[in-house]
This record gives C-alpha cells, structure tokens and sequence, in this order.
C-alpha cells in the first residue's frame, strides 16, 4: 500500500523531469554553447522585487552584472538599470524535437543583462541551460541503452530457458563471459580505434551501444529463469500437447510472463547506466564539448580551483538524484506487484 | 697542577670544536666556487612535488621532466646557465677561452674536486662523458645540440685539467650547449659504456653506493610510487660568501602526485613546501586562502611556454588518409591558415586561461625571452571580418545556412586534437572552436589521453590540427632548432622532410644555419628576426598564448629565487635555506 502510494509521486517526477528536458530549448533561455566571455564563472543571477530605492516591482528583474578588473571572477551588480524578466520571450534560435525551428523561451532578459539562474561556467555559458540539454543525453542515454540491454536480455533469456540444454549452456557462458568484461577498458579500446571524426551524435549512439550491449548478461539470467519455470508449467505443456509450435508457445506463454522482470530490470537498469554515461563524459570518454551531457559538466569541478571557488559547477551532480529517487520507486512498486501476481 | 690540567681540557674542547667547524669548511687546496647569494645557515629539508615518477636518473638517456629535475640536482656541468639572469657562469669549468676563429674552446677545470663517492674528477672523466654523449649507439637526447653543420664536435684533454672541444664551425652558442650536461664518473660507468649497457645503468633500481655525481645532493633512498629522497653531498665544489660549505639543506625530497590540484593541496597541507607551475586560477586560489600568509607566491612573468595550434601538412605518400588529403587542400592554403589566425581571439585566451597571467603571441618566441623576440611584429588582431575576407579571396563561400564551403563546394569540417591532461589547452580549444564558428567553420575538440595525443601528431599524422606546446629549452633561438629546421625531430607540421616542401622553410633553414655560426649577437638577432616574421606570416603553427611562471614556496625560505628557465624553482636548490631552523617552525 505504502509502495502504490508513491507510484504517482515517482511517475509525476519522471515525467516532469522528462518534459523539462524533451523542452529544453523552450525552457532554457540560452543555447547550450552561447559563450559570453565577460561572464566567465558569474554566480547565479539574483532575481529582485525590490529595486535600489526600495520599490516594489510586480514582475520580477535582474540587474546586469560586470567584473571591475576584467580578469577577475567577482561581480558586482550595476543597479543604475532594471532589467525586468519576461516570459514566452524571442529569443536564439532553437529546433523544437530537431525538427521545427522556434525562438520562443520560456523566460528571458533583455541585454545586455544575462540570467544565470544557475550560475555560468568557465566560458560564460549558462549552466542552466547546459543542465537541460545535459539531461538529454544523460536521461534518454540511460533510457536507450536499458531498453538495449533488456530486450537483448529477454530474447536470449528467453530462449536459454525455454531450450535447455546445450543451447542454454552456450548462452548463459556468453553471458558470464560478459558479466567479467571490464567494460571501461573496452570503451577505452573502442575509443581509441575509432577515427577522430566521429561527431557528437555518433559518440552518443557508441556510448549508449557499449553500455547496453555489456549489461544485457543480467536481465536475460533473470528472464531464463523465468523461462525455465514457465516450460514446465501444465498451461504450456497442454498448448504444447495441442500442437503450439515453439514461436508461438514462446510469444504467446513464455515472453508475457517474463514481462513483468523485464519491466522491474528495467526501472533498476535505467539509473545505473544514466550514472554509467555519467562517468564516461566525467572521465572524457563519453559525449564531447560542446554538447553537454550531466558527466562532462561534472568534469570541471575535478579541478580544484573550481571545487573551492565556486559552488554552482556541482549542481550537475545533485541533478540526478531525483531522477534515481523515482526510478528506485517506480522499480520497488513493480517489484511488489510482481511479487503480489506470483 | 690543576691550571694545567684546566689547560690542555680547554685545548681538547677546542680542538674538538675545530674539527667539528672543519666538517662545514672547505679544505684550502679546492678550487671552491664561491657563491654570492645571502648567507644560510645549514639544516632541514625540503619537499616537492613532481607530477610523475621519474623514470631513470641517468643523465644520458633521461628525457621526462621528473628525471631531468632530480638528474639536475645530483649532478654538475662544465658551463652553467644561470636561470635567473640567464647568462653562463662557470660551474666545473672555472673558465674558459675561445679561439678567435669561434671554432675551439679551451676549458680550465676546477682542481681538487670530488664525485660524491669521494672518487676525483679531472679532464678524463669530461673526455668521457662527451665520448658518450656523442656515441650514435647510444641515442643520446643531447647529441643533437653537439652538432655543429652535421659535425660532431671533438674533445681532447691536453692536462689533468683542461679540456679542448673543436666544432667544425664557428659556434655561436658553444657556452650554452654545456648547461645541463652532466659530467659523468669514468670510474663507475665505464664498464657499462665498454658492454654497450650504458642506457640501462643507473636506472631506478640503482642503489646509492652505484651512483655518484658532481651535483649538491645525492640518492638517498627511491620509494616506488611515492618519493624519491636526495641527500647532500659532501663533496659539493660551492661555497658561500662566509666560505661555509653548500648546499645548506640535508634533504631534497620529491614527492610523486598524481595532478597539479593534487599538488596544491599538498602544499597547502604543508607536505611540499615549494610550488611551481601553477595555473593562473590556483595561483588565485592560493592568494586568496586564510593560510597565505605562511607561503609567499611570484609571478616570474612570461615563461618561455608557447601554445600553438599547428596543421597537419605531412606528406601522406602511402595514401592511408584520404580525408586528410581533402582538408590539406585547405590547410597548404596560405590564407586560409591567417584567416584562422585572424579569427582566434587571443585576449580571449589570456583572459579565461590564463586570467590574464599570460601574453598573446605572434610567434614562437614568447615575451618572457627579451633578449630574442622581434618586437617589431604585432599580436594578430581578431578581427572576423578580415578572416572573412582572406577567405573569399582563396576561394572559399559561404551557403545559405552561414557554413563555409571550400572550392568544390564542399563543406570545411575539421577537428582539434588536444591532451586531455592539459585543461588549459582543452580550454583554449573549445575556445578556438567557438571562434571558428563565427567563419562557417565547423570544428571538433576531440580530446585524447597525452600518449595517443603525441602519437597521433609524431608517429601516424592521422590528425587535421592539434594544439600543443613547447615548453622548457633555453632563450637562445637554436634550442628551437629540431622544430624550426624542415629536417627537425620536432618540426610537427610536417616530419620527415627530405629536404625543404616549401620556399619559406628552405628560407628558415638556411636563416638559423647561419644564426648557428654567426659570431655577434646583432647578426643573429636580425637573421633571427626574420625567422619569425616568416613563422608570424606563413603561420605554420599558430602560436597563441604563453602563461606566466607561477611559483610559491614557504615563506621563511631562503634564496628563493624563481626563474624562466627550467626548473623554476629548484635550479638554485644548492643555495636554500631555512631561515627559522626546522625545530622551531
């Protein structure tokens, strides 16, 4: 009961988080590669009601902000102007599901005033923006590359078990082999023979193809065991004694029961290869500037400088905690239910 | 009775007080070199922190900085560089003469001095020392810098202590060439020359009883993946203006950590107690910390470090790049290399890099090398609009979405090979990348581990541009010779040239063979000149940025004094001090 009550809280999240990040031109007010080199590390742009004088504003604004020595990194506000925030604003040019172009924003500031509702980075980029867009990559490279793993998992799973025999023992010794496979070290290999013209979208696919390639040992372990107890039970000994053919006892008995693993597996599986494309950009190997993916915005608060001086470079590391907080909710529910069926 | 006794017990302390001071004085017969640094006081150690492991401590084949620097403090040479007015003083040699057709110099060698095994050095062991820095078998790094229009130089010893060497030619350098050049112990590695086993003496292996050198400290004690520890060595041929014998520290201790924040933070927690190559934002970090006031920090100023971005125009002869051939149609392309050129935002560079601790460049030679630079030429101005223009008139377009489209009309794509260890090129990188932008162009930043980095430049040219740098060698121009001549072990944009591909490279060429064997310094700096005016025009490299050397060290160390030439910090180490004894800080 307890466990059904969060269903809503954790799907309601996923999608939101989702939404957000499917929308990201929309939502953010920069694009993720728009340098402003005099704003280089600027803190997160503060939002007033109140102007200098004291005097209250219905709609919110921001005062534009500059450096008094140009190479240093401490801003100050110049309060002469008011630069009130508007909503649904023109803005840069932005392409809604790679398809349609489009300049409305959610929000924005007229310039010369930027806001950095997170801060900027080292380039003057807004990290907001860059979060959004990072998820992206980070979200559905996760997404993709379980779903890989998993339907890879379900069908050799499914026919280890159902098969037995020396069709099972190949298989499931395939599956140890890669369950051993360090599979840094093969992207690392992978890396390192691919031509250097390999353009962000490609880096994308490879990193989601290797990550979901090496995971499905798992998930089809699972699912053979599903598979194995399944061929024995009365209902598919009988729809075999009536003549069902292989194909069919597998689509029609076998696969359906061995849905509900495959969904809980997944739900488990999404999360940790988000952290496992996490790391890859974190250590470079994974999608490269200046696309950004949650793992290389992390990357720069590997240096120390950045670590002490200016807190808003970690946000990229909180990000996914929501997002594995529902995932684990979402997989405790479908694991009771599924416990609750059998 | 008792007075006498009294006597002979006043006579026996001071005996014993004069053997003890004897142990600190240097004996008469030594033909000490008398330093003029402030005066010390003996005691402590010192710590530092090096990036890697050294790899060998032996002087002939060391080529990685952690090597060098140790290799540097345990052993001497005949002619020093002083790092911080950068001129040659004597060192070994106590002084020398040059015949007047510039083509031999004479060498008096100090008297009375010893390896730090107590076994004496004369002329034998330097006539040693140049028979294998000089043997082709043994691929010694230096050999190149002995070589003088493809001839090596000859060594002869006409005395116990004085040395001839003969060059084929005039030799403007010939005093600079010996910095660095550690004088072997005949005695220790003649037996490993003789078997041909010299490159694997004194590898890190070694025990102390095997190694010796004529340097301020000597092994002490090598802790695999963790420290290499110096001890002083007594036999060390310099004194202070007191006439106490140097160095004043009993310990040098290197410390092997795994990155430069890594180094900071030891140094904060004082576990090293000097620092050197900081980046211009852990240089600000460290200022602004609560526990400044225990350290003091430099900026030495412009370095001799210049970062370049450099096209790839090796001759792919086997045909094994096809892309490669495509782009080089743009890279052989004059303009097209300024029109990058012009739209690189330098200032840029120095200000987000470097915050502002550094200089933007017009050519190799960075400002910190006053003597040398052609101040005459100007830092390119960015400007777009230029580099649109150059572009247009080499034949390029541009297509309805603003990309930039070469003759065939074909879109110009290419990438930017960097370290991935070095995240100040990869900065300046997706800078240049930014920039490229503005003109249509679309660029990668593809950043690889270091070694695949190099390989890829040196070893199999599959690259389009790269971004490198040089740092480290001597302000004289013909330490840049490997990379300026066509036929250089370092000339990156094209390797392996027979003989010059192109008229300007032949010009440079024949420019720095004759700097090579010109006498005065007028002479050379103008041939010099125009060796860069060629290299800011044709734009083989595009040279960008130098950052500042930034050093620090604790507060109460003596005779800190941080120069631009390599090691920074520690090329003085002979003289430091502390000047609050250990027990009391």
């Amino acid at each position: 009961m307890r466990i059904t009550g969060r269903l809503p809280v954790a799907l309601g999240c996923l999608a939101g988080i989702h939404l957000l990040v499917i929308f990201a031109g929309f939502v953010s007010p920069y694009s993720f590669d728009a340098q402003e080199r005099f704003h280089s590390f600027a803190p997160p742009t503060r939002v007033h009601f109140f102007d200098s004088n004291g005097k209250f504003h219905l709609r919110p604004f921001v005062y534009a902000v500059a450096s008094g020595d140009e190479n240093s990194n401490e801003y100050r506000e110049d309060r002469s102007v008011t630069y009130p925030i508007s909503f649904f604003t023109a803005g840069e040019e932005y392409s809604l599901f790679g398809v349609w172009p489009c300049q409305r924003h959610l929000f924005g500031v007229n310039a010369p005033a930027r806001i950095y509702l997170l801060g900027a980075d080292g380039f003057g980029r807004d990290q907001l923006s860059r979060l959004l867009y990072g998820g992206r990559v980070s979200l559905f490279g996760g997404f993709l590359a379980a779903a890989l793993s998993v339907l890879l998992g379900l069908g050799v799973g499914a026919m280890a078990g159902f098969y037995g025999g020396r069709a099972d023992d190949l298989m499931m010794r395939i599956a140890d082999v890669f369950i051993v496979v360090p599979w840094f070290y093969l992207l690392l290999a992978i890396r390192a023979v691919l031509p250097l013209h390999i353009q962000p979208e490609a880096a994308f696919l490879l990193v989601v193809a290797t990550i979901g390639v090496v995971g499905w040992a798992r998930p089809a372990r699972l699912v053979r065991g599903v598979a194995l107890s399944q061929r024995e039970r009365n209902f598919v000994l009988a729809a075999r004694g009536f003549g069902a053919s292989n194909f069919y006892l597998l689509r029609r008995h076998i696969l359906p029961s061995a849905w509900g693993v495959a969904l809980t597996q997944m739900a488990v599986l999404i999360p940790q290869f988000i952290l496992a494309e996490v790391i890859l950009s974190f250590l470079g190997l994974g999608i490269g500037e200046p696309v950004p993916s949650w793992g290389n915005m992390l990357a720069y608060a590997q240096q120390y400088h950045i670590l002490v001086s200016y807190w808003w470079m970690l946000i990229p590391g909180l990000a996914p905690v929501p997002v594995f907080l529902a995932y684990h909710g979402l997989a405790d529910y479908l694991h009771a239910r599924l416990q609750s069926v059998s | 009775m008792k007075r006498c006794c009294g006597k002979s017990f006043l006579a026996s302390i001071l005996l014993v007080a004069a053997v003890v001071a004897s142990l600190r004085q240097p004996a008469a017969s030594q033909d000490w070199l008398r330093s003029t640094a402030d005066v010390g006081r003996p005691g402590g150690q010192l710590a530092f922190a090096e990036r890697a492991e050294p790899k060998t401590l032996n002087p002939v084949t060391a080529v990685d900085r952690p090597s060098r620097d140790a290799i540097r403090c345990m052993s001497g040479d005949l002619i020093h560089i002083n790092r911080y007015t950068r001129k040659t003083e004597p060192a070994l040699a106590k002084s020398w003469t040059i015949s007047p057709d510039g083509k031999r110099f004479t060498l008096q060698l100090r008297r009375g001095i010893r390896f730090s095994d107590g076994a004496p050095f004369d002329a034998d062991d330097v006539v040693f020392s140049f028979k294998v820095y000089l043997d082709e078998k043994v691929h010694s790094p230096q050999r190149d810098l002995l070589l003088v229009s493809g001839q090596p130089m000859t060594v002869e010893k006409l005395d116990a202590y004085s040395v001839r060497f003969t060059f084929a030619a005039p030799y403007s350098v010939a005093e600079r060439v010996f910095d660095s050049l550690a004088m072997l112990p005949r005695h220790l590695l003649e037996k490993d020359y003789a078997e041909g086993k010299i490159n694997q003496a004194w590898n890190l292996n070694v025990t102390p009883d095997k190694i010796a050198g004529l340097g301020a400290f000597r092994l002490k004690q090598f802790v695999p993946g963790e420290r290499l520890v110096l001890e002083r060595n007594p036999n060390y041929w310099k004194i202070d203006a007191k006439g106490q014998k140097l160095p004043y520290l009993e310990d040098l201790v290197f410390l092997f950590v795994s990155s430069q924040d890594a180094e900071v933070m030891r140094f904060l927690a004082g576990d090293t107690q000097i620092i050197s190559g900081l980046s211009a934002e852990n240089f600000a970090v460290l200022s602004k910390d609560p526990r400044s006031s225990n350290y003091k920090l430099e900026d030495a100023g412009p370095g001799l470090e210049y970062n370049f971005l450099v096209f790839n125009l090796n001759d792919d002869t086997e045909g094994r790049l096809p892309q490669l051939a495509r782009r080089q149609k743009w890279f052989n392309d004059r303009h097209f290399r300024q029109a990058v050129s012009a739209a690189i935002d330098r200032s840029a560079i120095v200000r987000l890099v470097y915050r502002g601790r550094g200089a933007a460049l017009a050519s190799q030679v960075t400002p910190g090398n006053k003597l040398w630079i052609n101040s005459a030429l100007p830092v390119p101005q960015y400007s777009i609009a230029n580099a649109r223009q150059l572009l247009q008139s080499a034949g390029f377009s541009w297509n309805k979405d603003g990309n930039l489209l070469d003759k065939e009309g074909q879109p110009v794509e290419f990438t930017i090979l960097v370290s991935s260890s070095n995240a100040q090129r990869t900065q300046m990188a997706t800078l240049i990348q930014d920039d490229l932008k503005h003109l249509g162009m679309k660029s990668q930043v593809v950043a690889l581990e270091f070694r695949a980095a190099t390989d890829r430049v040196v070893q199999s040219h599959d690259y389009d541009t790269a971004l490198l740098g040089i740092a480290g060698g001597d302000v004289d121009p013909t330490t840049s010779m490997s990379v300026l001549l066509s036929g250089g072990q370092t000339h990156f944009w094209h390797l392996g040239e027979k003989k010059p591909a192109t008229l300007w490279e032949d010009e440079i060429d024949q420019l720095m063979q004759k700097q090579l064997v010109a006498m005065n310094y007028q002479q050379r700096k103008k041939l010099y000149d125009r060796v860069q005016e060629i290299i800011a025009e044709e734009l083989p490299v595009i040279c960008l940025a130098s950052p500042h050397i930034l050093v620090g060290a604790k507060q109460d160390l003596g005779n800190f004094r941080p120069g631009i030439i390599e090691n920074y910090v520690l090329w003085n180490a002979d003289e430091f001090f502390w000047r609050i004894p250990a027990g009391n800080r």
